[in-house]
């Protein structure tokens, strides 16, 4: 379990992580969702202990980081900075990493052989693919048989092998009764993986709530309809009590109704309908909007920013953060 | 927290159910815990130094510094010793050990570099985070580092220092050169091996304060030859006593006080350049370590 209170963390005038609250709980996959940029990292870096917090409280099983006697037996992590030095092999960066914490040698074969790297064991770091070194991280991770896991960004740089690898293995390790973080820049990715979600943005905690509510919550459905005879059709549906909204390119939107109902109200005045379709909007979409949100609120703006202007904004910020 | 269980591969740990409440000496937890087989060890200074030898061993740039160490005291020492037996000389009652000093001279430059790498180049790579994740007691890792460094750069120039003795009095014998005391001997072999092994922690604990290995390596460099080159150019009579110092506590003159062939007459002699030395290393160790402690990694 990872408690946190109040998490700050500032970088001069640039606050990083603005007061985050939130549990991380064990038996199943929490995603940590936000745009490049929203403190994910600076967040999973003071939950380790290598930042400190310029205000707030992180406890890993109840314990500071800094108290905990082997650390990699009670929580293990994928760093987005793979944190391998370039001319050592595999098996002897994972042998360090052992003897540090007092875990037995075989276990440096025992991961090697739990993520495919048994036949480049030997070889040094640097010849590694991403997918690779992906792997060389996750089998670090591992290596304690930690209660708590934390990955930065798994899926970054895996090929779709790799990706179904990497969900399959989050979810059994979550089974086993074990505390699964996961962050993540894509809300399609969470999806599939995630039984909670925590979204942050601009270092704010926007959601914390199951994946199901998530779904339930954002995933707006609504039928589009698009007609030559509009007057007619806005009258038809008004004297059932149905009401539509302007939609892109001259179509109507309608909530809450189905769309046979729509169809039925439409034959019995005549009108004619040109398409008739029922609509998701996706969770991506919904993600996108609550972190858009987040960054106009900051802004202070009346006009919300263009795209391009955010997506840019968010890259330099991470990129000052390193 | 975890309960006395036999050993078992992960594949065999994968199978097994998540038992709500396994953990016996937690109470009665409210979620599902996993409970790790492998045996859990409090983690001491000894697991540290274990970790910062398989990081020194398996890397090549220790072989690299280490055999350039090797090959320049030894190499530089058997042409000496060589060419002047050659010349055949009258050595006027000096001891032999002395010649040692020119390669271990230059042989402090690789052990400045290995000593910079050990902490910086974990800050190029990275690694230092995955270090701090797997060992949270800051202090603990920069003390295993130190010793590890401290006792390999140690052997290997005490190895080196007693080769080039050896062979340079028995290169020289008959030539008018003394019978080295044991005092000498003990200068000149572990007194200097100790020295420069401080001055590469020294270098240790600038590359850790520094974090950048290039800038560290650079500092270091300077500190050696710097006082030297700047003392050369001070004309100025006024300036007489500062050029003195310089001199005097120039890296390379302390070095050649353990050959009791100081550039000067004044100033440090005897043992005093190794304490002088543990001050510092010690100094910048202090440093390195409230550094540490303080700043994020």
């Amino acid at each position: 379990m990872i408690e946190l209170e109040g998490l700050t963390k500032r970088y001069g005038e640039k606050v990083a992580v603005d007061n985050l609250t939130f549990t991380v709980r064990p038996g199943i996959v929490t995603g940590f969702l936000g745009p490049n940029g929203a403190g994910k990292s600076t967040t999973m870096r003071m939950i380790l202990g290598l930042d400190h917090p310029t205000a707030g409280d992180v406890r890993v099983d109840g314990t500071h980081y800094d108290r905990l006697k082997d650390p990699l037996t009670d929580i293990g992590a994928l760093l987005e900075a793979k944190g391998v030095h370039p001319g050592r092999s595999a098996y002897n960066h994972l042998l360090w990493l052992a003897q540090s914490n007092g875990i037995p040698e075989r276990r440096v074969r025992e991961v090697l052989d739990e993520v495919g790297l048994t036949a480049v064991a030997r070889k040094k770091a640097k010849g590694f693919s991403l997918g690779m070194g992906q792997r060389l991280g996750i089998a670090a991770a591992l290596l304690g048989d930690p209660r708590i896991l934390m990955f930065d960004e798994p899926v970054n740089g895996l090929d779709p092998e790799g990706i179904h690898w990497i969900r399959t293995l989050m979810k059994s390790l979550a089974e086993q009764g074990r505390t699964v973080f996961v962050s993540s820049h894509l809300m399609s990715e969470m999806a599939l993986t995630a039984d909670h979600l925590v979204v942050i943005g601009q270092g704010r905690l926007l959601a914390d709530t199951s994946m199901a509510e998530f779904i339930r919550r954002n995933s707006r459905s609504y039928v589009r309809v698009r007609t030559p005879q509009r007057e007619a059709l806005l009258d038809a549906l008004h004297r059932a009590g149905v009401t539509a909204v302007d939609g892109a390119d001259g179509t109507l939107e309608v909530d809450g109704t189905p769309a046979e109902a729509i169809g039925e109200l439409a034959a019995r005045d005549g009108v004619v309908l040109h398409e008739l379709s029922p609509q998701q909007a996706s969770l991506e979409e919904a993600f996108m909007q609550l972190t858009a949100e987040s960054v106009e609120y900051h802004a202070h703006t009346g006009a919300p920013l263009p795209p391009q202007q955010q997506q840019q904004q968010q890259w330099g910020e991470s990129w000052r953060k390193g | 927290m975890s309960t006395p269980q036999p050993p078992m591969p992960q594949s065999a740990a994968a199978e097994w159910p998540a038992a709500p409440g396994a953990a016996p000496s937690a109470p009665a937890p409210a979620y599902p815990t996993y409970t790790s087989p492998i045996p859990v060890v409090r983690t001491h200074l000894g697991h540290a130094l274990a970790s910062e030898w398989t990081k020194i061993r398996s890397v090549r740039s220790t072989m690299w510094t280490l055999g350039v160490l090797v090959a320049l005291v030894v190499g530089i020492g058997l042409l000496t010793g060589l060419v002047i037996a050659n010349a055949d000389p009258d050595l006027g009652g000096e001891s032999p050990l002395s010649l040692g000093f020119f390669g271990l001279l230059l042989g402090s430059m690789c052990l400045i570099t290995l000593g910079v790498l050990t902490t910086a180049s974990e800050y190029g790579t990275g690694m230092i985070r995955t270090t701090m994740v797997a060992c949270p007691s800051r202090g603990r890792v920069l003390a295993a580092k130190a010793l590890v460094f401290f006792l390999v750069a140690f052997v290997v120039t005490l190895v080196c220092a007693s080769v080039v003795g050896l062979l340079h009095v028995s290169l020289l014998e008959g030539y008018n050169a003394s019978e080295p005391t044991g005092g000498e001997w003990l200068k000149g072999t572990v007194g200097v091996s100790l020295y420069l092994a401080l001055l590469g922690t020294l270098s240790l604990a600038v590359g850790s304060i520094v974090r950048h290995s290039a800038g560290a390596i650079t500092i270091m460099i300077a500190l050696v030859l710097a006082p030297l080159v700047i003392a050369l150019f001070m004309f100025s009579p006024s300036l007489s006593d500062v050029q003195q110092a310089l001199f005097e506590y120039s890296i390379p003159n302390q070095m050649s006080i353990f050959y009791a062939n100081s550039l000067s007459e004044s100033g440090p002699s005897g043992w005093d350049p190794l304490w002088i030395m543990l001050v510092a290393a010690g100094a910048a160790l202090g440093a390195a370590f409230a550094l540490l402690r303080k700043r994020d990694v």
